[in-house]
């Protein structure tokens, strides 16, 4: 142990560049959680059971009894519902975010992030970054087992693959929006497990309260407005219309007019939203 | 001009309890202040308060040169932090903690991993290197987080309670390591609950209650506040206790106490070892027989009893330490069950 003593002291090196260092110390971050997520792929496959066990149930149980633009057929419903299930897949990476964050502040791993000379937002962005890439695995196992079932693009119109990945884009887009959320949630209660259940809990009536499963034209109007306006119904409809999938929405609320558009604005003023107020909060965490 | 690590006046208050009630510290370049105090005294708040991680409501702290709250990242660049739970991420290996925190202090990836090599292999890790940190024992993180807190070598080092939860042959070793890295020059400010670390690491004490630096010196110059040496009998016969008491008051330089149900009596003497041979030929003389005598210098227990009026233990009550609920898989370690008392 005598080099403990041989080592020149003296403080660390100072970062080159502001922007540089926060890039850097993001993906360092974000390299540390990929490391994790690939030790415990229980959680990767868990994140995965929950999505295929949606599209499963909703095609065969409800498939049938579904009345997409006056068609009752079950691949009719499976084409409108994919879009759904995908969006609200990637918004449950909240829990997930939220949970991890809660789990390093509780470990006393975010003390000592806090205690280093290092970018004050990386420690959240490298998070949600590695988290965005968990999400697109997911997408990508979710969109073969959707085939599977009987899910097609441009089975109401037509589509190309620059639409189909645009589509996508957005999904990724605002699952990592939500994240953000998720790392508020995170860094806002006391326990791992409080982060968990607090991280689902507010998800059901936002992806529920949607366009997501049903056709809001025949929710109470109160209801409908409240689920066309909702942030996430934009980004399901941008995906309906840039998939050419059934049941869009022929509302006049700008969001379903708009809904590429809207889904873009409401994803980027989430992250420029949650984004402050999690950073603010890390500054001042406390275990 | 104020040493590597200096304090004043520093307040921080959580609702209605007010863990620091105006700390002043002054920690010269180069020496270990050992911050010793019962759970809640507000030792971990201090630390966090110099180490950036908490903002006091008022007070000033300077470390390593520099304003800790005008200059806080500059700050971070010049300590080393190694907190009261060992803050390793369990999934990641041993090599990747301290690689990762390499980068988090702005080294460059070829430093980083040659350091992390370097450490792994000065704290007894290096065939523990590749395997995740779960698999460690406590000690093990324990050695790994201290290894992380020294990836720069920084001049300036915080502990918190570095050896709470560990065996004695661990918390052997933790204190080699301390000793040698002070040696090197690094300042140190160390927390303990154990009167017997403190007395061991530190050059200076600082005694903490209920938010405050209640005395303050080197362990001789606390210890003489006590109030000197003292004889200690055990008699064998329960009979004997008046007779025994007779015979200490003789010698004493004070009164005897006398603890019934352990048949053990207690003076303050003057005199030392020659005056321990006298009252043993003495109590011999009389016919009592004693099952265990000695000369006690006094403890940092009793130093501790003879400030606040308490033993230290473990409290109870709500403290910042206990607002944190002990991380999985390193609870119930509390001091108590291991305090160790000072011979």
């Amino acid at each position: 142990m005598s080099a403990v003593t041989d080592a020149v002291r003296g403080a660390a090196p100072k970062p080159a560049h502001p922007l540089g260092q926060s890039v850097r110390d993001s993906l360092v971050i974000a390299k540390r959680n990929l490391i994790r997520m690939s030790r415990i792929p229980e959680m990767v496959i868990f994140g995965l059971i929950q999505p295929i066990m949606f599209v499963v149930l909703f095609t065969y149980v409800f498939g049938g009894s579904m009345q997409i633009g006056g068609s009752t057929s079950a691949t009719d419903y499976t084409n409108f519902l994919m879009a759904g299930i995908f969006a609200q897949t990637v918004t449950f990476a909240t829990a997930g975010a939220g949970a991890g964050i809660a789990d390093d502040m509780h470990k006393g791993l975010i003390d000592r992030f806090r205690s280093l000379p290092m970018a004050r937002g990386a420690v959240l962005t490298g998070r949600t970054l590695a988290d965005l890439v968990q999400t697109a695995l997911t997408l990508l196992v979710l969109a073969v087992v959707a085939l599977l079932v009987g899910w097609r693009v441009g089975s109401d119109g037509s589509t190309d693959a620059a639409r189909v990945l645009a589509a996508f884009g957005l999904l990724l887009l605002l699952g990592y929006a939500f994240t953000w959320i998720g790392a508020l949630i995170g860094l806002s209660v006391r326990t791992p497990e409080a982060a968990t259940s607090g991280g689902l809990i507010w998800l059901f009536p936002v992806t529920f309260i949607s366009n997501a499963f049903v056709d809001t034209s025949n929710m109470t109007p109160w209801l409908r407005h409240i689920a066309e306006w909702n942030p996430f119904s934009a980004t399901v409809q941008a995906c309906r219309v840039l998939f050419a999938n059934p049941g869009q929405s022929a509302s006049d609320a700008w969001p379903m007019q708009h809904p590429v558009w809207a889904s873009l604005i409401y994803s980027v003023l989430i992250v420029v939203i949650f984004r402050t107020l999690a950073v603010r909060k890390y500054r001042s965490a406390t275990a | 001009m104020p040493g590597a690590i200096y304090a004043e006046g520093l307040v921080k208050t959580f609702g209605d309890v007010k863990a620091l009630d105006g700390v002043d510290l002054d920690v010269p370049e180069g020496t270990v202040l050992g911050l010793l105090g019962p759970n809640g005294a507000g030792k971990t708040t201090t630390v966090r308060c110099l180490t950036t991680l908490l903002r006091p409501d008022s007070g000033r702290a300077v470390v390593a040169g520099l304003d800790v709250l005008k200059h806080p990242n500059e700050v971070r660049r010049s300590i080393g932090l190694s907190g009261q739970f060992a803050a390793v991420d369990e999934y990641l290996t041993g090599r990747e903690n301290l690689q990762m925190v390499g980068m988090l202090y702005q080294m460059k990836a070829g430093a980083a991993k040659a350091r992390a090599a370097e450490l792994l292999d000065q704290f007894g890790l290096t065939e523990a290197a590749d395997r995740t940190a779960k698999t460690y024992s406590g000690g093990m993180r324990r050695r790994l987080d201290l290894a992380a807190a020294l990836v720069v070598s920084p001049p300036v080092m915080f502990m918190d309670e570095p050896t709470t939860g560990l065996d004695p042959r661990n918390r052997q070793m933790l204190w080699e390591v301390i000793k040698r890295l002070v040696s090197g020059g690094t300042t140190l400010l160390l927390t303990t609950q154990y009167l017997e670390e403190a007395d061991h690491l530190a050059h200076d004490i600082a005694v903490v209650d209920h938010g405050r630096v209640i005395a303050r010196g080197t362990s001789d110059q606390l210890k003489a506040r006590t109030g000197g040496e003292r004889v200690e009998v055990v008699v064998h016969d329960r009979e004997h206790i008046a007779t025994a008491a007779e015979v200490l008051t003789g010698f004493g330089k004070g009164e005897t106490t006398v603890e019934q149900h352990t048949r053990k009596l207690t003076v303050p003497v003057a005199g030392g070892a020659k005056l321990l041979a006298e009252v043993i030929r003495e109590l011999d003389g009389r016919g009592i027989e004693i099952d265990d005598i000695g000369l006690r210098r006094p403890t940092l227990d009793d130093v501790f009893l003879s400030l606040t009026g308490h033993v230290a233990e473990a409290k109870a009550e709500e403290s910042e330490e206990d607002r944190r609920d002990a991380p999985r898989g390193q609870s119930g370690q509390s001091g108590q069950s291991e305090r160790e008392t000072v011979k």
